[in-house]
């Protein structure tokens, strides 16, 4: 069920992004595990200081309302942030 | 005198440990090459006075948001004898990469461990002797909200600069090692497997809670403008009294006291010292309340961590005008008073985005604008088209906001990411929330009064020179402006009355009635009569069109400038605004003439 909101990368590998498209039909909590950042130096440094690190298990946990930021969870982090970034951060689906 | 910098990550309580090692001493100190505040204080420690910088809040040492550039501006131009890093507790395992960086210089340092009750409530705990032992230097868990441990850190700092060291880095060989980029993620994973034990799921359950309904996809926004509108209503109701309060303090010394001493002075001199300088004085006070009332709610608002959640609900619409949901809180208190809302944009750590919040935030409509348009509107139209009048004028408020943020988007482009944290809430102590209001008004005093003083004389001298003439008549220098600007003022109806009291509106809008009365030489029901039969409603519409536009007051242009810490970009915000006054007011005059009204 996930193929639809596959990026172009590769079969098991889902944006952020994607994950929040499915969870618009309903799939709260969605959690991953993040793969890879593609992200200039300077988002990445500050993508890692905010725990953003490969490995690191993450969830959704909610959207704003117009497309608006997403709400995450890494560790006892909780952060926002837009899609534009989001979309840098690719996880292998739990 | 030695120098401690005060360094941590975004949201540790870093402010708040400056604040509970400083107490109310804290001022705003001068750095050459740095475009923010950054505040300082004397403080006793191990038998010095030493410095304490509170740098601003960092993620990583070698990243390049503004605030990471003045960092290291800082650590690579002045010696520091040394660093106290500022960590939060719970979130250790991330934000110990700061320390490793700080270690990698070969300063002197300590390390805090902040917000050592929230950890423990979370069932972490952090083995610091072990800790200390890996990094080679000290660590002390502190809460700096309620002060435990804190006089174990000032120990424990006050021990590490009287440890002679033997080779302190010199700036410069600081300057170099900022430039090298190293790897310390295994270092810190290994400090962190060591040190600290946490459990796997540590989540505020309370903080989950209340996100639930305060950031519901429906209930999210509404409640936020009902939390936005309750406290825009506190600030100015109990605001207005302790304006008047102030007001009426001030007539009383001056009828009083001054007035009788100063009788026997020339008239000249007597009005400079009056009707100039104490007049100025009045001015930059009727400010200190709201200013007060203003920080009290926004270090609530602030500290108990709601602002980032403003960011998350407003972010979609703000995004668009390259602004950030922040930058509408500010916007929003700027409907009340333009000079807090502008100190507030500091909130937002990137440049380009603060200047082009500090850039609309004078085009809302404030309270001051408002006392004129409620005369005006008395004066000139009907009670029952008062509310609209009134809910147009808010509108144009509103699309010159708009307009503006989206003309210059562009050239105030945030290269900063906008990512944030969101701090679980937190409730701020009646400490924190006092000092932060104290901090400000002593700010603003500081680096305004001169400012509005020697304007406020200004505009005394060209409404009452020269002297063999009536004050504010068309005669004075400020009339004489008037007559030379006619060319520009009569396209949009503004004749040479009007223009001595767009004058006066630069000082502020509170005085333009009260000018107007100067300028006419009339009161109350003649003087709208009088304004009545000289002009007709479009005129006037021009007139408050204007007035709502152009700069609102000396008191904002004095923040404008010291915030920004740029006399052109005060200038760019004066010029815009005037300029987009005269085009609209031009609009509506003409067309308003060309449809034959």
């Amino acid at each position: 069920m996930w193929k639809k909101f596959q990026p172009t990368v590769a079969a098991y590998v889902f944006t952020l992004n994607a994950v929040i498209l499915v969870r618009i039909h309903p799939r709260p909590g969605q959690q991953g595990t993040i793969h890879a950042i593609h992200a200039e130096q300077a988002l990445y440094q500050r993508l890692n200081a905010l725990g953003f690190r490969i490995g690191k298990q993450i969830a959704l946990i909610r959207r704003a309302s117009f497309n608006g930021p997403l709400h995450v969870r890494i560790g006892a982090t909780d952060i926002i942030l837009r899609e534009s970034e989001a979309q840098r951060i690719q996880l292998d689906l739990a | 005198m030695k120098r401690i910098a005060l360094l941590g990550m975004p949201n540790t309580g870093k402010s708040t440990l400056f604040n509970r090692l400083s107490g109310a001493s804290a001022r705003v100190g001068n750095w050459p090459g740095i475009t923010v505040d950054l505040m300082s204080a004397k403080i006793l420690l191990g038998g010095h006075i030493a410095e304490l910088i509170d740098l601003p809040g960092l993620y990583d040492l070698h990243g390049f948001s503004d605030d990471e550039q003045v960092v290291r501006h800082f650590l690579s131009n002045h010696t520091v004898d040394l660093v106290m890093i500022v960590l939060n507790s719970s979130q250790i395992d991330r934000q110990l990469s700061l320390a490793l960086q700080i270690k990698q210089l070969g300063l002197p340092t300590l390390l805090l461990l902040n917000m050592q009750d929230e950890a423990k409530r979370a069932g972490i705990t952090i083995d610091t002797v072990t800790m200390a032992a890996q990094l080679g230097f000290p660590v002390q868990t502190i809460s700096a909200k309620y002060g435990d441990g804190c006089p174990q850190a000032l120990q424990a700092a006050a021990l590490v600069l009287n440890t002679p060291v033997s080779t302190m880095p010199s700036p410069a060989h600081v300057a170099q090692l900022l430039e090298v980029d190293t790897q310390i993620e295994q270092t810190m994973h290994n400090i962190v497997k060591h040190a600290v034990q946490m459990p796997t799921q540590l989540n505020d359950e309370t903080t989950d809670r209340i996100d639930r309904v305060l950031l519901h996809p429906w209930l999210g926004l509404p409640l936020f403008f009902l939390a936005m509108f309750l406290l825009f209503q506190f600030i100015f109701t109990a605001g207005k009294p302790l304006q008047d309060g102030m007001a009426w303090l001030l007539e009383l010394f001056r009828t009083t006291a001054l007035e009788p001493v100063f009788a026997s002075l020339p008239a000249w001199l007597n009005g400079l010292l009056l009707d100039g300088i104490y007049n100025g004085i009045g001015t930059v006070a009727a400010f200190v309340p709201i200013i007060v009332l203003f920080f009290l709610v926004m270090s609530m608002v602030e500290d108990s961590g709601y602002l980032s959640r403003a960011a998350f609900l407003m972010d979609t619409l703000m995004a668009k005008m390259g602004l950030d949901g922040r930058g509408f809180v500010m916007v929003l208190m700027g409907f009340g008073c333009n000079v807090p809302a502008l100190m507030g944009t500091r909130v937002m750590r990137s440049r380009p985005m603060r200047l082009l919040t500090m850039l609309v935030i004078p085009l809302s409509l404030c309270s001051a604008r408002l006392q004129v348009f409620l005369f005006m509107i008395a004066t000139l139209f009907a009670a029952s088209q008062a509310a609209y009048i009134m809910f147009a004028l808010y509108m144009v408020s509103f699309f010159t906001i708009f307009l503006t943020a989206i003309l210059f988007k562009h050239q105030y482009k945030s290269t900063e990411p906008f990512i944030l944290e969101l701090p679980p809430y937190r409730f701020p102590t009646p400490r924190q929330i006092w000092l932060r209001g104290w901090q400000e008004v002593k700010h603003f005093l500081s680096r305004a009064t001169k400012f509005i003083i020697i304007g406020v004389v200004l505009v005394w001298l060209l409404t009452h020179y020269p002297t063999n003439v009536a004050p504010a008549s068309s005669a004075t220098w400020a009339g004489q402006i008037g007559q030379l600007f006619a060319p520009v003022l009569n396209p949009i109806g503004i004749d040479t009355q009007l223009a001595i009291a767009l004058i006066f509106g630069f000082v502020a809008k509170e005085i333009v009635v009260g000018s107007l009365a100067v300028i006419y030489g009339l009161q109350g029901d003649a003087l709208s009569q009088q304004i009545a039969m000289n002009i007709d409603w479009v005129q006037g519409m021009s007139f408050m069109l204007f007035t709502l536009i152009y700069t609102p007051c000396l008191s904002t242009i004095a923040t404008m400038k010291s915030e920004s810490k740029s006399s052109g970009f005060m200038w760019l915000s004066i010029v815009w605004s005037l300029a987009l006054a005269w085009l609209i007011s031009f609009i509506f005059y003409q067309g308003a003439r060309a449809l034959g009204l």
